[in-house]
């Protein structure tokens, strides 16, 4: 049995608007990660991926509320405690987070060590300035970052720089989850890779758990992340390993999905990109039954029909949301690929 | 067989040098291009590497340091305004942020009739004009009586871009230059823009100029690649000769830092600097 890091049950959070209208842009999501493993979770923007990042944390600010549903990171539920608890002892030292262009963040007028100083000192009020320093280098060291980083201001460095600087500050604690939300989005691709290559030595060397790693470049959670979950209006609705989710999604909008991916191969130029068409629905009132139904190209009569749809759970952790069994939807997709050829 | 198509623009050791002394930067080095019509031309390279610039320079945005451009054979000639304007019925573009490329003050309405003017269709009687913006709304499957009274901000990033493919849609230029069009939505919208420019191009065969960082949109899209890299060219060839066969260090480089999906990403490559 494998160790579990993460655990997280039928989690519904939503958002309170102004004018008292409930969002529920995170609903019924449950997942499992387990100890040096990545989850990677993809969608489209709008679909409730960053919602969620922040929701697994147990920390809520309005206007996201907590409404239902169990978290618990190596056995101790954080769902339903009291922020100010959640917030000392959890957050940094259980569960670590790093939000879109991470980099923003750095206050120009600090220099590094500061803020390093900063994080530690809030867990640990009697640590002192050399520990902290020893602490931060030998941490650079490891993460093949120079020491000087230590003692430069924000301005000294570059854009990629920056980024894995925010994620050696966010790990200096050892948490045992670690969020990365679109890290590398506002990088070229030569930082991306070493952003990549920084996160996987993280987990390779023990630094973190466990790594939940949200894009919406397919590819890059390909090659990054064990398994895969998609997204859509707030609800998983494909889980797979990573080889499946892309190779051979099962829900249509996972197929959508990965039929927009652009790589530089071979018989690139041959496929055609398939665009799914139209927007998602607007989660104020989400329609009933399945909320691709307006959407997907097979849809029946069934599927706004039904109240809400079933995640189908298949062998090897696999699981979608739709009201067709696996067998058919393949039989569907085969003579779609035969009519194609 | 370069000889029996038509070049539409060509440049010839256009320069581009920005501040003086010692912040002095060369930013686009000496570029001898050729771009033949109905072709669609990709200029691929890393941030910094002086495309955009160079697409500046194309569009008449920005004066060339030393160099010189020539439209259909001829020097191009954009001194006065009357003959700019001339110019850009010819040449269009689309830019990067879809945010910031409309004027905020202007309702939709007004940004359509623009082009409709722009291409000579002041006199037109009313119901024409409507029906001709109702034709490129539907073009990019927007509907056009959801968007009149509408203020672009009050559109998503992948509307808003949507609808500068309606713009061109409506002037019918010679060349496009879409700057990094793709760049700030995300990769689902991604495919249908694309599919739109694509349709479009067949539809009026205009010549595009792509200009991007990601080697595999170029890939896909492109007749002709020229990789980029500071501010000079230092490869090019078709599309497959080029990302399929590189052979500048450079053209490797940026292609086996992209991740794929049927050969293993090697990450053991990555050197942090120090």
């Amino acid at each position: 049995m494998e160790n579990l890091i993460l655990e997280v049950n039928d989690l519904t959070t939503k958002y309170i608007t102004r004018y008292d209208e409930n969002i529920y842009a995170v609903d019924h999501v449950s997942l499992k990660v387990a100890e040096g493993k990545s989850l990677g979770i993809a969608g489209e923007s709008g679909c409730g991926k960053s919602t969620l990042a922040l929701s697994l944390m147990g920390y809520y600010f309005a206007p996201l509320h907590y409404t239902s549903g169990e978290i618990v990171i190596d056995r101790r539920t954080i769902s339903g405690m009291d922020p100010d608890e959640v917030r000392k002892s959890i957050l940094g030292r259980e569960i670590s987070y790093i939000p879109q262009a991470a980099m923003n963040a750095l206050n120009p007028t600090r220099k590094i060590i500061d803020f390093i100083a900063d994080v530690v000192q809030a867990h640990d009020m009697h640590a002192n300035k050399k520990e902290i320093y020893e602490r931060a280098s030998g941490l650079f060291e490891t993460l093949g970052l120079p020491v000087e980083v230590l003692q430069k201001y924000p301005v000294e460095l570059s854009g990629g720089m920056k980024q894995r600087t925010v994620i050696a500050v966010s790990v200096i604690l050892f948490p045992k989850v670690l969020i990365a939300d679109e890290p590398s989005s506002a990088l070229d691709v030569t930082s991306q890779k070493m952003v990549i290559k920084m996160l996987k030595q993280l987990l390779e060397t023990g630094f973190i758990s466990s790594l939940i790693f949200i894009t919406h470049e397919l590819p890059l959670l390909y090659n990054v992340t064990d398994d895969i979950m998609v997204m859509y209006a707030g609800q998983i609705v494909e889980k797979a390993k990573a080889k499946d989710a892309v190779f051979d999604p099962l829900h249509p909008y996972a197929r959508g999905l990965m039929g927009s991916i652009i790589v530089p191969e071979e018989g690139l130029r041959d496929v055609k990109l398939t665009a799914i068409p139209g927007v998602p629905p607007n989660l104020k009132d989400p329609p009933s039954g399945c909320r691709f139904a307006d959407r997907c190209r097979y849809v029946r009569p069934a599927c706004t029909a039904a109240a809400s749809i079933e995640f189908r759970e298949l062998a090897d952790g696999r699981a979608y949301r739709c009201i067709v069994p696996e067998g058919e939807l393949r039989e569907i997709y085969s003579k779609e690929a035969e009519r194609y050829a | 067989m370069p000889d029996e198509r038509k070049i539409i623009l060509s440049t010839r050791g256009l320069t581009k040098i920005f501040g003086f002394g010692r912040t002095k930067t060369l930013a686009v080095d000496r570029v001898d291009l050729d771009i033949y019509e109905g072709e669609v031309v990709s200029i691929v390279g890393e941030s910094g590497s002086g495309k955009t610039t160079l697409a500046k320079m194309i569009l008449g945005l920005l004066n060339p340091t030393d160099g010189e451009i020539f439209f259909q054979g001829k020097p191009r000639d954009i001194r006065s305004r009357k003959k700019k304007l001339e110019y850009w019925n010819n040449i269009q573009a689309i830019f990067q942020d879809p945010y910031s490329s409309y004027n905020q003050f202007q309702k939709i309405d007004a940004v359509l009739l623009d082009c409709i003017r722009m291409r000579g269709g002041r006199k037109l009687p009313k119901e024409r004009k409507l029906e001709m913006m109702t034709e490129a709304c539907s073009f990019v499957n927007l509907k056009f009586e959801e968007l009149t009274n509408k203020y672009p901000f009050e559109l998503s990033g992948g509307q808003m871009q949507r609808l500068m493919i309606a713009r061109i849609f409506l002037l019918k230029p010679k060349i496009l230059v879409a700057d990094e069009p793709t760049s700030m939505i995300d990769a689902c919208s991604r495919a249908t823009i694309l599919d739109f420019l694509m349709q479009l191009r067949d539809e009026i065969g205009m010549t595009v100029i792509f200009i991007t960082h990601d080697i595999g949109l170029a890939y896909y899209v492109s007749d002709t690649v020229f990789i980029m890299e500071r501010g000079k060219f230092v490869e090019s060839g078709t599309a497959d000769e080029v990302i399929l066969n590189p052979k500048d260090f450079c053209t490797q480089r940026l292609i086996s830092d992209v991740p794929k999906i049927h050969e293993e990403w090697d990450l053991s490559t990555v050197e942090f600097p120090s």
